[in-house]
C-alpha cells in the first residue's frame, strides 16, 4: 500500500497525544543494530531474518506476488509490541501487522521492505462476559477457536469470513461472511480496540476496558481502526460482540429461471421480515461446476441457498412464507431441512465453490472479485458482467452473498498466460467500475489492499482520500 | 421403547489450552484454566440424545463425577438434551486420585440402581487417556461392550456396533444391557444452543456420594511425578 504504508516520515504533531512538533533524521539505522534492539525486546526466538520466514510473511491468499518484509518479529505482549513499534518508528522502518496471512488482496505485501509484526503469540480469549454478550480477544485468536472456545456458553460469534482468520485480522479488514445478511460485519460488530499507534502509542478506542453495547461519547475511533487494513495501528486487542446460538437452523434451495427472479425473491423474502440469516447466489455456471465437481444434479439455472435461525416453532412458517414468495417469482424445486446432515448435503454446493470452481480447468489458479452494489441493482450487474466474461473468454464462475448485494467472480485462470492475465485484469477494473457506477463500492468485503488503490480513489472521490491522508499523515 | 441410557460426562482441561506441568512436579496446572466436557464425552451425548430424538429410548441421564464445577459439565450435557443428570460427589484427594477403577465401580452401583439398560461413555479422557472406564464398567456388570463405536444401531433388544480397529471395521451384535464407548466418527455433537441452555437450568440434578453406593474410592495408585517430555530439536 504505497499510498498508506510509506517509510514514517513526517514533521507534524500525533493526535490527542501531544503538541511537540518532532523531525526525524533520514538515515536509517544498520540492519545489526535494528535487530538486536528487536531481541533485546522479544528474545532471540521472537525475532528472524530466515529467508524461508520472511517469505512465509510476504504472502496471503490472494494471486499477488510474494513480497517479503526485511524481517520478522514475534511479539508477546502489548508491551513488547509497543517496545517494538518505537524502535521502528525511531529508525524509520515500514511496520506490517500479520495475522493469519489469509487476506485475498495482499494487505501483507511488504512493498518497500521493513518489520512485519507476527502476532500470533498473542493468542489468548480474555474477559468473556456471558451477560453482556461481550468478549476481548488478542490477534493470535480465529474466529473458528472462539466459537470453539465458547462452545459450552451458547454463544457464538457470527462473522464468518471463508477463511479461518484471525479475529483482530478481519477487524483490520472489515470482514463479512454468508450471515452479514441478518449478524452484520466486522463494523457492526466491534465494540472497543487497544491499538498500538506507529510511534509506539497503545490505544483503547473506545476507552480502556470499556464495553458498553452503544455509546454516542466523542468520536467513533473504533470504527476509523475497523477497515483500516494495518494503515492506522496495530491490532492487539478486539472486544467483539457476541449473539446466542440459535435455537434451530433450518437451509433450503431453490432454483430459479433468472438472475431477476432470484434476486426479486431475496428482496421479498428481506421485506417479509422472515428471519432470514444466509441468502447465497449461485449462478448457473457455478451450479454446472458444483453438478460435476460433487455429482450432483441441480437444474443448471440460478440458484438460491437460504437459511433461517430462529426458534423450532416458528421454523415451520418462516419456510412456507418463503416457499410462496420464491414459487411467485418462478421458483422452482423448493427443499429444505432442518437436521444437520441433510442441511450439509443441501448447502454443499455452495460450500465447495470455491473448490467445484478450481477443478474446472486443473492447474488453474483463483481470483475471486468482490464488488457491492444496491440490491435493485444485482441483477444488471450480473448480467452485464455475464456478457462481460463470455465476450472476454474468462472463466468466472459467479457465488453471491445476494442479501448484501455482494457478489463474487471466482475467476479461474493460467497465470503463466500472460494475455489471459491481462484479460482478467482489465475485466475487474471494468467491473469494480460497474458497480460505482451503479452506487455501489469496489470491495465488499476484501478490502482495498494492493490491488485496488486507484479505484478508491475514484470510489470516494479526491476530498475524502485527501482527509484519508491527512490523518495517515499524522 | 422404555430403556434409559447413563452417559458419563468428564470435565477435563479444554482440548484447546496449552498445558503446563506444575513446578513441584506433582501434576499439571488446574487452576484458572479453561475446563470443558472431554470431546469423546460430548460425541457420547450426542448419541444418546439422537437415540432420544428417534425415540428408541425414553431417557438420558447424564452422570459426572467430581467436585462441585463438575455440575457445569452436566448442565452443558443437560443442554444438549440430556433430561436430568446425577452428581457423584468426590473431591479434595480423593478427586485427584480418581482413575477408571473407581469410576466404573460407580457407574456399575448407579447402572443397577437407575436401571439403565445402556451405558454410554467416551472412549477415553484427554488428560489421563487411559481408555479403561467402559471396559471395566462391563466387565463389573458382567455385560457385552462395544467400545470405539464409530456407528451404532438399536435392533429391538440388541446393539449393531461398528467398531474403528487396527485392522478396519470390525461390526458385533450385542445383547442389551450393554456398555458403548464413543469414538471420534460416532457423530459430530451439536452445540449447546443459549435457548437450550436456559431450558437446562430447569432440569434436574441429583446429588449422591458414592459411599451411598457402597464404593470406596480410595485409589491403589500413587503418582510419583509429572514432566514434561523434553523439547524436540531445534533448528
Amino acid at each position: 500500500m504505497i499510498l498508506f504504508r510509506q517509510a514514517l516520515r513526517f514533521t507534524s504533531r500525533l493526535p490527542f497525544i501531544c503538541g511537540r512538533c518532532r523531525t526525524y533524521s533520514a538515515q536509517v539505522g544498520s540492519v545489526e543494530r535494528v535487530i538486536s534492539a528487536f531481541r533485546s525486546v522479544s528474545g532471540d526466538e521472537g525475532v528472524s531474518v530466515g529467508s524461508a520466514v520472511r517469505e512465509q510473511h510476504g504472502r496471503d491468499e490472494s494471486v499477488h506476488i510474494c513480497r517479503p518484509p526485511d524481517v520478522v518479529v514475534f511479539p508477546r505482549s502489548v508491551e513488547e509490541v509497543s517496545a517494538l513499534a518505537k524502535i521502528c518508528h525511531h529508525h524509520q522502518l515500514p511496520m506490517i501487522p500479520f495475522g493469519t496471512g489469509t487476506g485475498l488482496e495482499g494487505g501483507v505485501g511488504a512493498l518497500k521492505g521493513g518489520v512485519c509484526f507476527s502476532l500470533r503469540k498473542m493468542e489468548q480469549v480474555l474477559d468473556l462476559h456471558q451477560e453482556d454478550f461481550d468478549v476481548t480477544v488478542e490477534p493470535g485468536v480465529t474466529r473458528k477457536g472462539l466459537n470453539s472456545y465458547l462452545r459450552d456458553t451458547g454463544l457464538w460469534f457470527p462473522v464468518d469470513p471463508g477463511a479461518d482468520a484471525s479475529l483482530c485480522g478481519m477487524a483490520a479488514t472489515s470482514a463479512s461472511g454468508t450471515n452479514a445478511v441478518r449478524y452484520g460485519t466486522m463494523r457492526e460488530n466491534v465494540l472497543n480496540l487497544e491499538v498500538v499507534l506507529a510511534d509506539g502509542t497503545v490505544l483503547h478506542t473506545a476507552g480502556k476496558g470499556r464495553r458498553p453495547r452503544k455509546t454516542s461519547a466523542g468520536y467513533n475511533l473504533t470504527n476509523l481502526f475497523v477497515g483500516s487494513e494495518g494503515t492506522l495501528g496495530i491490532i492487539t486487542k478486539a472486544t467483539l460482540r457476541l449473539y446466542g446460538i440459535p435455537e434451530s437452523m433450518v437451509s433450503a434451495v431453490c432454483s430459479f429461471p433468472s438472475v431477476q427472479s432470484a434476486v426479486d425473491s431475496t428482496v421479498q423474502i428481506l421485506q417479509a421480515g422472515v428471519s432470514i440469516a444466509r441468502i447465497e447466489f449461485l449462478d448457473d455456471v457455478m451450479i454446472n461446476a458444483c453438478n460435476r465437481f460433487n455429482n450432483l444434479s441441480y437444474a443448471v439455472t440460478p440458484t438460491l441457498f437460504l437459511e433461517f435461525h430462529g426458534s423450532s416453532k416458528s421454523m415451520q412458517e418462516q419456510v412456507s412464507i418463503t416457499e410462496e414468495i420464491t414459487r411467485d417469482n418462478g421458483g422452482s424445486d423448493f427443499a429444505w431441512a432442518e437436521d444437520e446432515e441433510t442441511r450439509g448435503r443441501l448447502w454443499k454446493a455452495r460450500h465447495d465453490a470455491w473448490y467445484a470452481a478450481l477443478a474446472l480447468r486443473p492447474g488453474c489458479k483463483a481470483y475471486s472479485t468482490d464488488v457491492c452494489v444496491p440490491i435493485s441493482r444485482l441483477p444488471q450487474i450480473i448480467v452485464e458482467t455475464k456478457e462481460d466474461l463470455i465476450r472476454n473468454n474468462i472463466t468466472g464462475p459467479i457465488a453471491g452473498h445476494v442479501g448484501d448485494g455482494n457478489f463474487h467472480c471466482l475467476i479461474v485462470l493460467d497465470p503463466n498466460d500472460p494475455d489471459e492475465v491481462q484479460r482478467v485484469h482489465s475485466f475487474t477494473e471494468r467491473l469494480a467500475r460497474r458497480a460505482l457506477a451503479m452506487d455501489g463500492t469496489c470491495t465488499g468485503e476484501h478490502g482495498i489492499g494492493l490491488g485496488k488503490r486507484a479505484l478508491l480513489r475514484e470510489e470516494v472521490g479526491p476530498s475524502a482520500i485527501e482527509v484519508m491522508l491527512e490523518h495517515r499523515r499524522r | 421403547m422404555s430403556a434409559r441410557v447413563l452417559v458419563g460426562v468428564k470435565r477435563v482441561i479444554d482440548y484447546a489450552v496449552k498445558i503446563r506441568v506444575k513446578p513441584d512436579r506433582t501434576g499439571v496446572v488446574t487452576d484458572g484454566v479453561k475446563h470443558s466436557m472431554n470431546p469423546f464425552c460430548e460425541i457420547a451425548v450426542e448419541e444418546a440424545v439422537k437415540l432420544k430424538e428417534k425415540k428408541l429410548v425414553k431417557e438420558v441421564v447424564a452422570v459426572s463425577c467430581g467436585p462441585q464445577q463438575v455440575q457445569e459439565t452436566i448442565r452443558t450435557a443437560l443442554a444438549m438434551g440430556a433430561d436430568r443428570g446425577i452428581h457423584v460427589e468426590v473431591s479434595g484427594k480423593d478427586y485427584e486420585t480418581l482413575g477408571p477403577l473407581q469410576v466404573s465401580k460407580i457407574f456399575a452401583a448407579l447402572a443397577k440402581k437407575e436401571q439403565a439398560d445402556l451405558i454410554i461413555l467416551g472412549k477415553q479422557a484427554i488428560d489421563d487417556d487411559c481408555n479403561q472406564t467402559g471396559q471395566m464398567t462391563a466387565a463389573l456388570l458382567d455385560w457385552p461392550q462395544g467400545t470405539f463405536a464409530s456407528e451404532v444401531t438399536l435392533e429391538a433388544d440388541k446393539l449393531k456396533v461398528v467398531r474403528e480397529i487396527d485392522g478396519g471395521l470390525e461390526t458385533i451384535k450385542i445383547n442389551l444391557p450393554a456398555v458403548v464407548t464413543a469414538d471420534l466418527r460416532l457423530n459430530t455433537p451439536r452445540y449447546a444452543t443459549l435457548p437450550n441452555i436456559m431450558k437446562a437450568k430447569k432440569k434436574k440434578i441429583t446429588n449422591v456420594k458414592p459411599a451411598d453406593l457402597g464404593v470406596d474410592v480410595s485409589s491403589r495408585l500413587e503418582v510419583l511425578k509429572v514432566e514434561k517430555l523434553k523439547e524436540a530439536g531445534r533448528i
